[in-house]
């Protein structure tokens, strides 16, 4: 088996197991997302216990796995290595917490209930994909700016 | 008000445990969703397989609950266009924020990285902030 078709396996279980934690954990369910949230009122702290289901789990996962040399199908691991906290950090979060509070979905639980067939999914996911590009064409142009390089023109 | 289900949560919080430490061992990658998301389709084309891959077992796992768990897929309670806001927001926050629930919630914390427990801390915040404020201005139905 070549190492891409080994990774794409990797890939595609990891994601297949991933969607299946989120539905059972009730990530896909943005009415418990918007009850976890909801610490002043209907409070519903279910979802704190998937993230400390996840977080044990991947904690000794990720001390066991940084003990070899390479993980199993590529030749190093690629992990973040940034440490400094700056403005666009704290704002992209903030940003991006207003969002989830304010439907209730995040990416991973949007993506899953899409391939449910779910019309609010689909719409959440499609302007979602549309933030993404605005925010990568933004910041294009701003690595431009800091260049001071032209744009390549096709 | 919705049910407390610790023990269904704790599961699925183990098996996301799980299935981040398998593209961890396997490929020594990070599976943090809105970044495999945004580059599997504006990312470097050589870098896009394994990316697609992932978000097909996302979506797929989606279809199959049709099937095992049809209760699991709820809808949301805001009207659509309030669900198109988000979906702009989330975009763009995931990208300047480096990471949504799964990169920095699941496997920054796991990595005690100091950008990934100030992002969540963040994004908690400002979430709940959300919650309370939509809930005080009438639900956003």
């Amino acid at each position: 088996m070549s190492r891409s078709t080994q990774q794409w396996l990797t890939a595609f279980a990891s994601g297949l197991l991933f969607g299946a934690g989120l539905l059972l954990g009730g990530m896909t369910d943005p009415r418990k997302v918007i009850g976890f949230l909801d610490v002043a009122g209907a409070w519903d702290p279910s979802l704190a216990f998937v993230m400390l289901g996840a977080v044990v789990v991947h904690f000794i996962a990720y001390r066991w796995a940084r003990g070899s040399a390479s993980p199993l199908f590529a030749d190093e691991f690629a992990i973040p290595k940034l440490r400094h906290i700056d403005a666009k950090l704290v704002g992209g979060s903030a940003v991006f917490g207003v969002g989830w509070g304010l439907a209730g979905y995040c990416p991973g639980p949007g993506i899953v209930s899409l391939g449910a067939g779910s019309r609010d999914a689909l719409v959440f996911v499609i302007t979602m994909l549309i933030g993404m590009l605005l925010s990568v064409k933004y910041e294009a142009r701003q690595s431009r700016a800091s260049t001071g390089a032209q744009p390549a023109r096709a | 008000m919705t049910l407390f289900t610790p023990y269904a949560s704790l599961a699925g919080g183990a098996l996301i445990g799980l299935a981040a430490s398998l593209l961890l061992i396997g490929q020594g990658r990070i599976a943090g969703i809105s970044g495999i998301a945004s580059n599997a389709l504006l990312g470097k084309p050589g870098d896009r397989g394994w990316r697609a891959a992932f978000l097909l077992g996302l979506v797929l796992a989606g279809s199959a609950s049709l099937i095992f768990a049809p209760a699991a897929v709820g809808h949301s309670p805001r009207r659509l266009a309030l669900i198109a806001v988000a979906g702009l927001l989330v975009g763009i926050g995931t990208r300047l924020g480096s990471g949504c629930t799964s990169g920095h919630g699941v496997c920054g914390v796991s990595r005690l990285s100091p950008r990934s427990l100030v992002a969540t801390l963040t994004f908690l915040l400002t979430g709940a902030l959300t919650v309370t404020l939509v809930r005080s201005l009438g639900g956003g139905a």
